[in-house]
């Protein structure tokens, strides 16, 4: 095997995928002959306009949507559909069982991917230290504020104990605040425990403080224009944030999005999306 | 505010309104009695409320209630097993396929519009005068309100939640057990509480117009008889049996649905 090929997490070759079949009005190219190497252990996220195909091509690599053309492979296996043992998702909002527990959340996805009874409160405990939550095991999500559901998903992601972590638009739904602090959290997590993580997002602020790389869509079909590399190491601290580097990158990602910003709210006037996107807020934070 | 008219305050936000209906009932039984005893009100057409009190002492001291009750209660528990077992599996069926869901949703909800009581007259003629009628029309009833909430129920799972089950890699029978019956549960609890409350409705009701034996036959027979301070206590009766088994399905609807 390549020195290449052991340092790929993901490979995603040629992938195309529409929404509905050729003929229908619905029809939608949403994914346009795209490949991408995900890097083990780096932090990649997916940038891009309202319905670019960013989480589609999250879907494809996680096995729950199978693309219309082309092959993703994690590791040396291709994928055909849900990993449990190797990727882990972590949605937008609600994703929690909402009659059950935070503890029992966490009992129950590793029940699913089959953890052995013995170990699962170990880990559930673990986990939950890992994100601050261990004095809320016993409560129910509706008892949590949107930033601490959003960490007890994650933690139940982290009790999976999967290599890769695949996240769309994890701090989507929270106000800016929140989603500085949980950006931080996550960077001291990525600096302990090296998963390799692909985050969706709309925010260029977010993309630049969280990502080793940031992968710039085009509007639909989506299709990767330009990757660019963000070097500064994790943990990355808030003094980050107001760096003129960071600016600077931020600026250089607004550049490249802005004219298919344009052009995807053009197409916004036609019968749109199938799957992508719930929201667009977001825009320039942070 | 005193220390005293603020403990007074409490105590009439927890029990005031409790206050209220209990002086509404008795402003009724007073009415009643004032009616007959004071206002000249045929006794023939209604009793005394205190003659209808020794009616029902005598009814329940003699036991001779319970063998239309049991007949009642039999027919009532088979039409709602039959209704909830054939309405949460034909409704989960159902719920599985879109084009299901678009067939027959409204085709259900417009039958369920009828008043199929109407066709009891139909039901007597197939299945006579015993409690196969009033089990039969029992079931056809709560059917409806029983499969309609199961389709609501177990079609309206939020998708997230079966997306995430399935990435952690839930089997079939996983995502069945731990999220979509409890995803659905409070819907199709709603359903089966209905189902209940319109099987009980629609049983005794039929028991008082063609039958041989059951409560609501007992009631039309001591009418029929000009018995009427023992048909008033049968009356009380059904209404305390209904009371009690409304609130037993009340609670267990609201123990499915506790916490979320």
């Amino acid at each position: 095997m390549t020195q290449a090929a052991t340092n790929t997490a993901i490979s995603v070759r040629n992938v195309s995928h529409s929404f509905g079949e050729a003929d229908e009005a619905r029809h939608v190219k949403a994914l346009l002959d795209t490949s991408l190497d995900v890097t083990r252990g780096e932090l990649l996220c997916l940038i891009g306009p309202s319905g670019c195909g960013k989480s589609t091509l999250l879907n494809v690599m996680g096995g729950l949507i199978a693309p219309t053309t082309g092959t993703v492979m994690v590791g040396d296996k291709p994928v055909h559909g849900p990993m449990p043992n190797d990727i882990a998702f972590i949605f937008q909002e609600n994703a929690l069982f909402p009659w059950s527990t935070i503890h029992e959340n966490m009992i129950l996805g590793m029940s699913f991917q089959g953890v052995p009874k013995a170990e699962r409160a170990d880990r559930a405990q673990r986990a939950l230290e890992a994100v601050g939550l261990d004095e809320f095991a016993g409560h129910y999500p509706s008892q949590l504020s949107g930033g601490m559901r959003q960490r007890a998903a994650l933690a139940r992601a982290l009790s999976l104990e999967t290599n890769i972590l695949l996240m769309d638009e994890p701090f989507g739904a929270l106000d800016e605040q929140t989603r500085m602090v949980l950006g931080e959290d996550l960077s001291v997590l990525l600096s302990r425990s090296k998963k390799t993580i692909v985050f969706v997002t709309h925010s260029l602020g977010e993309a630049v403080f969280l990502a080793d790389r940031v992968a710039v869509f085009s509007a639909r079909p989506g299709t990767i224009k330009e990757i660019i590399t963000v070097d500064e190491p994790h943990p990355r601290k808030s003094a980050f944030m107001t760096s003129a580097r960071f600016h600077q990158q931020r600026d250089q990602l607004y550049d490249l999005l802005h004219d298919e910003i344009r052009k995807s709210m053009a197409q916004s006037g036609k019968p749109k999306r199938a799957y992508e996107d719930q929201s667009s807020r977001a825009g320039p934070a942070a | 505010m005193t220390a005293q008219s603020g403990a007074r305050r409490k105590w009439l936000d927890r029990y005031g309104s409790r206050l209220v209906q209990v002086a509404f009932v008795a402003a009724i039984l007073l009415l009643w009695h004032l009616a007959t005893t004071r206002w000249g009100v045929n006794k023939i057409l209604l009793p005394s409320p205190l003659s209808v009190w020794q009616q029902f002492v005598d009814v329940i001291r003699k036991g001779e209630f319970l063998a239309d009750l049991q007949i009642t209660l039999m027919e009532l528990a088979v039409a709602f097993v039959v209704a909830t077992v054939s309405g949460t599996v034909v409704g989960y069926v159902i719920s599985r396929s879109p084009y299901l869901i678009k067939v027959f949703e409204p085709l259900f909800a417009g039958i369920y519009s009828i008043p199929i009581i109407l066709f009891l007259p139909l039901y007597v003629l197939f299945f006579g005068l015993g409690p196969a009628s009033k089990i039969a029309l029992g079931i056809t009833i709560s059917f409806f309100p029983v499969v309609l909430s199961t389709i609501a129920g177990f079609g309206n799972v939020d998708r997230v939640l079966v997306t995430a089950a399935k990435s952690m890699g839930a089997s079939d029978w996983q995502l069945f057990r731990h999220v979509l019956v409890p995803a659905a549960l409070p819907v199709v609890l709603s359903g089966l509480r209905m189902g209940f409350t319109i099987a009980l409705l629609s049983i005794i009701g039929s028991e008082t117009i063609a039958s041989l034996a059951g409560l609501g036959h007992r009631i039309v027979n001591l009418a029929e008889n000009m018995d009427m301070a023992r048909m008033f206590a049968y009356i009380v009766f059904v209404i305390i049996i209904a009371v009690f088994l409304n609130t037993a399905v009340s609670a267990l609807d609201a123990r499915g649905k506790r916490q979320r």
